[in-house]
């Protein structure tokens, strides 16, 4: 009965957004025939005009420009100009809000520079100052060191788990979208505060995990450096393994494109599941670990918790002023960044060649 | 006359049953893998549960360690005070209108991005190309800065332009994603289509409207969903452009001055506790786990269509 009902209900959801979809799509002719009749004729004009006057002037296969220098149009030089028609808006883009600022910021960690209300940005050059002073931090340093160790420690974690994962449902069970509906999840929803504040309340550790021997014995028996960032990390297990939601279809998506005759050859001639693992299923799927740890480093470095590197850099940006002792302003914040960047590129680069060893030829 | 019971048939149906012809396909196995996909689907979904659990809880049941996941009762006042502390029904609007508008800008713009770098050939497109795939690891941090010196040149500080003009040029939130997406999918579509339309004397834009986009709207829904759900997300580089308290998260980040200010400390009832808290929590994701659960496979089949599996 209800299954029936929940059937009915699906179906005319279902029904709606067809009729949704048919009416966008006999909505985009009519508007398409109008646009045909009216207002390219218009277009055409301007067209025309912009291509017959004394600057530039097309005829046939050739252009133009100054009435005196003369381009023939080729086939491929015709494809090169469209591609940068078409790129242009992205090529804008990268320079003002992409390039630039990256220069900017850059020559900016080598200034000491203040926001003042009636120059802009005052900077004194003060060479490498600003990297030693993070160099010298007491607040700072802890926090790289803890970054490096939170990396080095969940990346593996995510790679393994998401493989465990992948491989276990893309085996012949039932119901298998839902599964992938499951762990593509959290990718839904994790956004920053309500990470925090599962966090705060400690949901995110292992169930159970907190209670026991193993973790006490752990915790009691190791030193603090050791101690303190792994405790740290079974903390927010579960936040850690939430960013595997996207690594776990990628494997999917490789595992789906092996081709099942090959497992089949394999066990006819006596390998048995563990082996097809090893030497079918891992080989095929090796080469998107390097995308995957590309992913995860990148997401996991993205976030945002209050009181670390990526918070800190925005304080000093925000605070710095002349007057405060304290903060550094732009050029501080700016060299923070440039050393995190930098350190998740190192990070990136070891962890890719490590999983994707060496390359067969 | 009943059949004598076998023993020997009996054992060998359930060694068949339990084990199948190679193991693979037993009921063994099968127990194993749907054993495993429950203990880790209930590990990963604990907080979304703890959550939801949680939200509904009176003080008392929260205090109680006997009550874990089944509350004595249902408080919906934790609702109630949710949606007045985060405005609800007028938030939910403006945050869904501003998030609609940036990633209808970004995902027009990388349309039109993934078109040129996927059919046409020009000097310098293999560099250029993974410069855009690099624009994916580089941090917000490291730009902002500059980016704000020159968002308040072009005098558009605190205002949605800070979002909306990154996105409208492809540089905004995962845009290398987005191209990258649209990219593959254009290079699905084969070339002799395009070509026929251009020697009957289609112009390359005609060919990028008639024939490409009408093609490409799988791509489109994929593009506009994750953007939707990546931009709703963000707090960071929103709340240090555009403002504050914007959009529905951003809210939920200043939740207890809020609502401090609303039921101020010392009144009656009035101790903000940690069922309200995951109320505020279940609210904010509540319009994406709709979507998602609306526009679930285009989500899951997303991965396909960035065709990094390798071609």
């Amino acid at each position: 009965m209800i299954k029936k009902r929940i059937a009915t209900i699906i179906k005319s959801i279902k029904q709606a957004f067809l009729n949704v979809r048919q009416f966008i799509a006999k909505y985009w002719e009519i508007i398409s025939q109008w646009w045909f009749k009216n207002i390219s004729p218009f277009f055409k004009k301007i067209k025309y005009a912009l291509t017959h006057n004394f600057l530039l002037r097309i005829e046939h296969q050739k252009m133009i420009l100054f009435s005196f220098i003369k381009i023939r149009l080729t086939r491929r030089r015709l494809h090169a100009l469209y591609g940068f028609i078409f790129i242009f808006i992205w090529l804008v883009g990268l320079a003002i809000f992409t390039l630039y600022p990256m220069a900017y910021s850059l020559y900016l960690s080598f200034q000491e520079a203040y926001y003042n209300l009636q120059q802009g940005v005052v900077t004194t050059n003060i060479g490498f100052q600003n990297y030693i002073n993070i160099a010298r931090s007491s607040i700072l340093l802890p926090l790289f060191a803890d970054y490096i160790g939170r990396m080095v420690i969940s990346v593996p974690l995510i790679i393994v788990f998401s493989i465990i994962i992948s491989v276990l449902v893309n085996n012949p069970i039932k119901m298998k979208g839902i599964w992938r509906t499951i762990f593509f999840l959290p990718v839904i929803i994790s956004t920053g505060p309500v990470l925090n504040e599962l966090m705060a309340q400690e949901a995110t550790s292992l169930p159970s995990l907190q209670s026991s021997a193993v973790f006490n014995y752990l915790t009691n028996s190791l030193s603090s450096w050791i101690a303190d960032p792994l405790t740290n990390i079974l903390n927010s297990m579960l936040m850690i393994l939430w960013y595997a939601g996207i690594p776990i279809l990628v494997f999917l998506a490789g595992l789906q494109k092996v081709d099942p005759a090959l497992y089949e050859a394999a066990s006819i001639d006596g390998a048995s599941a563990w082996d097809r693992f090893w030497k079918i299923t891992l080989p095929s799927i090796k080469p998107l670990i390097s995308v995957n740890v590309v992913y995860i480093v990148v997401s996991m470095s993205l976030y945002v918790d209050a009181g670390g590197i990526l918070d800190l850099a925005r304080l000093h940006m925000l605070v710095g002023a002349s007057d405060s002792s304290i903060w550094f302003g732009y050029g501080y914040a700016a060299a923070m960044a440039w050393v995190y960047f930098i350190l998740m590129v190192i990070i990136m680069t070891i962890f890719a060649s490590i999983f994707a060893g060496r390359k067969e030829r | 006359m009943r059949k004598k019971f076998d023993v020997y048939e009996f054992k060998t149906r359930m060694k068949r049953f339990l084990f199948g012809m190679k193991f693979m396909d037993g009921f063994i196995y099968k127990l194993v893998i749907y054993l495993l996909l429950v203990s880790f689907s209930y590990i990963y979904l604990y907080p979304i549960l703890y959550m939801l659990v949680n939200s509904f809880k009176t003080v008392d049941d929260l205090i109680n360690p006997g009550i874990r996941w089944v509350p004595t009762a249902i408080e919906w006042e934790n609702y109630s005070r949710a949606f007045q502390v985060l405005e609800f029904p007028q938030s939910i609007f403006d945050t869904t209108w501003y998030v609609l508008k940036v990633s209808a800008a970004a995902t027009i713009s990388s349309c039109i991005i993934g078109y040129g770098f996927a059919r046409f050939k020009f000097p310098g497109k293999k560099i250029l190309f993974g410069l855009m795939l690099a624009t994916f690891i580089l941090p917000s941090q490291v730009t902002m800065v500059a980016n704000m010196i020159i968002y308040k040149r072009l005098d558009i500080m605190s205002s949605e332009w800070t979002m909306l003009l990154p996105a409208m040029t492809g540089q905004g939130l995962n845009a290398a994603i987005f191209i990258l997406i649209f990219y593959q999918f254009y290079k699905t579509i084969p070339t002799i289509l395009m070509e026929s339309a251009e020697v009957d004397g289609a112009s390359q834009f005609r060919v990028f409207r008639t024939i490409a986009l009408p093609l490409a709207l799988p791509s489109f829904l994929i593009v506009f969903l994750f953007s939707f759900v990546w931009y709703w997300n963000e707090t960071f580089v929103t709340a240090l452009y555009v403002g504050n308290a914007v959009t529905l998260p951003l809210k939920l980040q200043v939740f207890r001055a809020s609502y401090e200010l609303l039921f101020p400390p010392g009144t009656a009832g009035s101790e903000l506790n940690e069922a309200i808290m995951m109320a505020g929590n279940m609210v904010t994701i509540l319009p994406l786990l709709v979507l998602y659960f609306v526009a679930q496979r285009y989500f899951t089949e997303s991965i396909d269509r960035t065709g990094i599996t390798g071609e």
